[in-house]
């Protein structure tokens, strides 16, 4: 009996797509839980935290719960935010240049998706240092702790979806001369995962920032 | 096509229709930020913030994720997958009064 996976880069004929892209919809499924179970977290804490006084910080009720703009900086979470959408962008048409057998294209669009996720880690990392410069670190109030256990995690999600990439956009695509069609489903897969990570900084931005 | 069943026309329109969903998220985005500025109260603020977020986030999906082309099985291990994540996301509500305000109060 071979120990093969079968249907990696054709459709199983039960459940009509391949089995390479169903687990990682299942993947996907369970980084929902993953999510879902801090944004659990963000709606328990908040709606039981006490309300801001007129004039209070951070720093003199820690359990408060402050509005996100008047500590967090919205044009650079903006600017992230368009970066982040324009890396997603980049990433489904690298996608489309495959489909068209364009590598040139797949390519240099790939390119462009990992130079803005590398900007997108650039300006949190300011983010962070504006943070750090005041002081403001996860063990000052619960806002922040939350603030630095979602954005921290969402990084890492980012840093992640560099890795896997810069391996397809370098040494991984020499499948593409050998086996077009696998590697084709490759790049659908991680575009798949680099689109939810877009999709966690669309639900991020709002809840953190301006609420 | 080496990879793709596709005809250069499908995937131009293909791409014609990922250029426009880029315009409305960024529409969307500075929409998101608009209505921020005009502290509305919480409550307000939440329902208008996470039903532009979900909008956002289905435009996402539907079409740089391929959910508009995709399986069946794919939309069910997403609702299975919802209805997971709702349940998670009430579980709050589901016990309210019985530990945080305490915990608060103390």
């Amino acid at each position: 009996m071979s120990s093969e996976i079968r249907y990696i880069d054709e459709p199983h004929p039960v459940t009509g797509v391949t089995n390479a892209k169903l687990g990682l919809w299942l993947f996907i499924a369970s980084e929902v839980m993953l999510f879902g179970a801090l944004f659990s977290s963000y709606v328990m804490l908040r709606s039981t935290a006490p309300v801001m006084p007129e004039h209070g910080t951070i720093l003199t009720n820690p359990l408060a719960w402050p509005r996100g703009a008047s500590i967090l900086s919205v044009p650079l979470a903006l600017i992230n935010t368009i970066i982040l959408i324009s890396s997603s962008v980049t990433m489904v048409l690298s996608w489309a240049s495959l489909a068209k057998n364009d590598f040139a294209g797949f390519r240099k669009n790939m390119g462009w998706t990992i130079a803005l996720s590398f900007g997108f880690l650039f300006v949190k990392a300011i983010e962070y240092g504006l943070k750090f410069e005041h002081h403001m670190y996860p063990s000052k109030c619960t806002f922040l702790a939350l603030y630095f256990t979602l954005t921290g995690l969402h990084g890492l999600h980012i840093i992640g979806g560099i890795v896997v990439n810069a391996y397809l956009m370098y040494p991984g695509s020499a499948m593409w001369k050998t086996e077009p069609r696998r590697f084709m489903g490759r790049v659908e897969c991680a575009g798949l995962y680099w689109h939810f990570v877009d999709l966690v900084w669309i639900f991020l931005f709002p809840v953190l920032y301006l609420l | 096509m080496a990879g793709s069943s596709m005809t250069p026309a499908e995937v131009d329109h293909h791409v014609a229709v990922y250029l426009r969903v880029f315009a409305a998220l960024l529409v969307l985005t500075v929409f998101t930020v608009v209505v921020g500025e005009f502290h509305l109260p919480v409550i307000t603020a939440v329902v208008v913030a996470l039903v532009i977020a979900s909008f956002k986030g289905s435009l996402v999906a539907y079409f740089f994720m391929h959910l508009k082309w995709e399986k069946m099985i794919i939309f069910a291990t997403l609702a299975l997958t919802v209805c997971f994540f709702l349940f998670l996301l009430f579980i709050p509500y589901l016990t309210s009064g019985t530990t945080p305000t305490v915990i608060y109060g103390s």
